[in-house]
């Protein structure tokens, strides 16, 4: 696995064309981790010229800016600014949602100007550079069901990328009732994730799991490493953790290559 | 004696617009206490997104069903409402149906009118069943107290009767004249009143009360109607228009930046500013009192303006997965209580000329931390809103003042932000240990 640190990179002399954003839960979250690496396996195999901040990277401030920390958030996201501007980035890459949205729409006021791109649609624009082949073999007749991510979908409006990427395998993508713009927020943006619920009948995830097994998927298709945390538990609380999958698209394609 | 009704009617038409136009102006001040926001550029754009969401209704058709049946009811708003020109210009100079030399044409509008009038009432019908016999369960959420369900049932019957009067009234005219009534000049098509006529006495005098009758009615019933709307969430159908123009135009994922809050993290950041140097001239430095929101006065006026153009639909929080999942939020009741409370202030600075404190703020007395920390920021409410309401930026800026100026956020998440100011992350993790992932398989 080749995933240098811009600084190594600057050390040999070299520079990296992206900048793969890692973000938290990519770094040291256990399950969000393997997501990172499945990431890394299809630049790598792509043959693209990235590199992680890794030490000087921090926090894009999402989760401070919607708990209604803005002195936080834009601290998180000077010091970022900073270091993208020093080893003068001009695109980024993001497996998360919320580092996606935050570094696309909310860093530019405060002086950030990249572009910034989803991994799922930087991987959509891999396979159609013809960089990234994909034999659709493993997962071939497989239902998979895929859950919008708040960030991506409504936030920022993109449905049609990670759908894109999963069409490439052979399977049977299999909508929920609520997709899309409709898609239930799997419970854990705005903060959320970080804290217990607040009173009330259930959690959101249950509602959200329930609503994805209702389409019967074998997989359930996240591309927000928060969601993939939700959807496992929810799919863990039904039992039905040995017949139903969660997995990154990243996890999805990089197992096909 | 000839002309009392003339009169009368020049007196009802002036009261009707003086107080519709005195309540509206104190809208328009009470707006104007929020913070100023600029919305002024994109013109372009804006009056292209009015066009096709207000006036062509296009975030209606996520619920297709409702989405026709209301279609309807402000398509016949509309076109009904050219006749209200001809019942003015009648009503003022004594002329029966004035525009009547137009012949065939008028025939045709008088024609699709009544047509248009009898769908409203269908549609009208529906919108009543669904509320209250399906009683569909966005209709019913907790803060569909008294009023707010009243004052949807009041308009609805508001439409059902001022159609049948309409309706009623045209079918009086139409024997009128086939009796060949004096003043009744024979013009109009009327493909259903014709139908209400046959149930109609044949006697002249009659008919002429009831055409009357039903022609004051209406009258009164439009100005009762056009001055009801101040205190109903049924002022959606003239703020929609400008709710529309005004919405924010980018990604609904962006927040706001706080400018104030970015002028202090720049000195905090860099040593080389002194912080207590005079600013430059010309450059003011504007030190806000407050961070976030707590009252209305902190609100920017789009976010008031929103608050006057709830129609209270509960699509936003039909979809809210918080409100879904039994929590305290509803979107729909942030923006009434943002609206009462501003209609409470605005009573007050009525009543005292100025407002004078009263102890009571939105945050608490009208809207609970709880149901502000529940929010997942996932913005289905705010897609859902066919006027483009923004429920979510009230959320953040009210969390924002709990946060930064009252160091009142749950537990967990003052343990989440502590992390992130020390080691760059959610949790407790060094910063240094950040690319150790490459190391493991």
């Amino acid at each position: 696995m080749n995933a240098p640190t811009m600084a190594e990179l600057a050390t040999e002399g070299k520079k990296a064309d992206i900048l793969f954003f890692v973000g938290c839960a990519g770094s040291y979250d256990a399950r969000a981790i393997k997501i990172t690496k499945a990431f890394v396996k299809i630049l790598n195999k792509a043959k693209v010229n990235f590199a992680i901040l890794g030490a000087e990277e921090t926090c894009s401030g999402d989760p401070a800016k919607r708990a209604g920390n803005e002195m936080l958030f834009q601290m998180q996201a000077l010091m970022n600014i900073e270091i993208f501007n020093m080893y003068e980035v001009k695109k980024i890459v993001t497996a998360s949602p919320h580092a996606y949205n935050t570094i696309k729409n909310e860093y530019p006021q405060l002086g950030g100007k990249y572009e910034v791109l989803h991994h799922t649609q930087f991987i959509d624009e891999l396979i159609q550079e013809g960089k990234l082949e994909i034999s659709g073999e493993s997962f071939k007749g497989k239902r998979i069901s895929f859950h919008d991510p708040c960030y991506l979908g409504r936030a920022n409006n993109e449905y049609k990328a990670p759908r894109k990427v999963l069409k490439q395998l052979d399977i049977t993508l299999v909508e929920a009732d609520n997709n899309r713009s409709k898609a239930t927020c799997c419970g854990a943006g705005g903060a959320q994730m970080f804290k217990d619920a607040e009173k009330g009948d259930r959690e959101v995830f249950e509602k959200r799991t329930e609503e994805m097994l209702e389409v019967n998927p074998q997989i359930i298709a996240t591309a927000c490493e928060f969601c993939n945390t939700m959807l496992t538990d929810g799919v863990k609380m039904q039992d039905k953790e040995s017949e139903i999958e969660v997995l990154d698209i990243a996890e999805i394609i990089a197992k096909d290559l | 004696m000839h002309y009392i009704p003339n009169v009368l009617f020049a007196i009802l038409l002036i009261a009707g617009f003086v107080f519709f136009i005195n309540n509206f102006k104190k809208i328009v001040r009470n707006i104007k206490l929020g913070r100023p926001l600029n919305r002024s550029d994109r013109k372009g754009e804006r009056w292209k997104n009015m066009a096709w969401v207000a006036v062509g209704q296009s975030k209606m058709t996520r619920r297709p069903f409702p989405a026709i049946l209301h279609l309807i009811v402000y398509a016949g708003f509309i076109i009904i409402n050219l006749e209200f020109l001809e019942i003015i210009i009648d009503g003022l100079l004594g002329t029966h149906r004035v525009f009547s030399f137009a012949g065939e044409l008028y025939n045709f509008l008088i024609g699709s009118f009544e047509i248009l009038a009898v769908l409203v009432l269908i549609s009208v019908v529906i919108f009543w069943i669904r509320r209250m016999i399906i009683r569909i369960p966005r209709f019913w959420n907790k803060e569909m107290t008294r009023w707010p369900k009243n004052d949807a049932l009041n308009i609805l019957y508001f439409e059902m009767v001022l159609m049948s009067l309409f309706l009623i009234m045209n079918a009086a005219d139409f024997n009128l004249q086939n009796l060949g009534a004096e003043h009744y000049v024979k013009a109009g098509s009327y493909p259903i009143s014709q139908y209400i006529a046959t149930l109609l006495p044949s006697n002249t005098d009659t008919l002429i009360l009831l055409e009357r009758g039903t022609w004051w009615l209406h009258v009164i019933g439009i100005f009762i109607f056009l001055n009801y709307l101040y205190y109903s969430k049924h002022l959606h159908i003239l703020s929609a228009f400008p709710n529309t123009f005004f919405a924010n135009l980018d990604e609904v994922g962006k927040l706001n930046n706080l400018e104030s809050v970015t002028t202090e993290v720049k000195m905090m950041m860099d040593p080389s500013i002194d912080p207590f140097a005079a600013p430059a001239e010309g450059e003011e430095m504007e030190m806000p009192d407050k961070f976030g929101a707590s009252d209305v006065f902190d609100l920017n006026w789009v976010q008031l303006m929103n608050a006057y153009t709830c129609t209270e639909c509960g699509r936003c929080t039909s979809v809210c997965p918080a409100n879904q999942t039994g929590k305290e939020l509803s979107p729909r009741a942030i923006m009434m209580k943002t609206r009462d409370r501003l209609e409470e202030i605005g009573k007050n600075i009525d009543k005292n000329g100025a407002f004078k404190e009263d102890g009571k703020q939105l945050l608490n007395d009208y809207i609970k931390p709880e149901e502000l920390w529940a929010c997942t920021t996932c913005n289905a409410c705010v897609i859902e809103c066919p006027v483009q309401i923004d429920p979510l930026s009230i959320i953040i800026d009210m969390r924002r003042f709990l946060v930064m100026e009252q160091s009142a956020a749950p537990t967990e998440l003052n343990m989440m932000m502590t992390n992130i100011e020390n080691n760059g992350a959610p949790w407790q993790y060094n910063q240094l240990d950040r690319a150790n992932w490459r190391n493991e398989d």
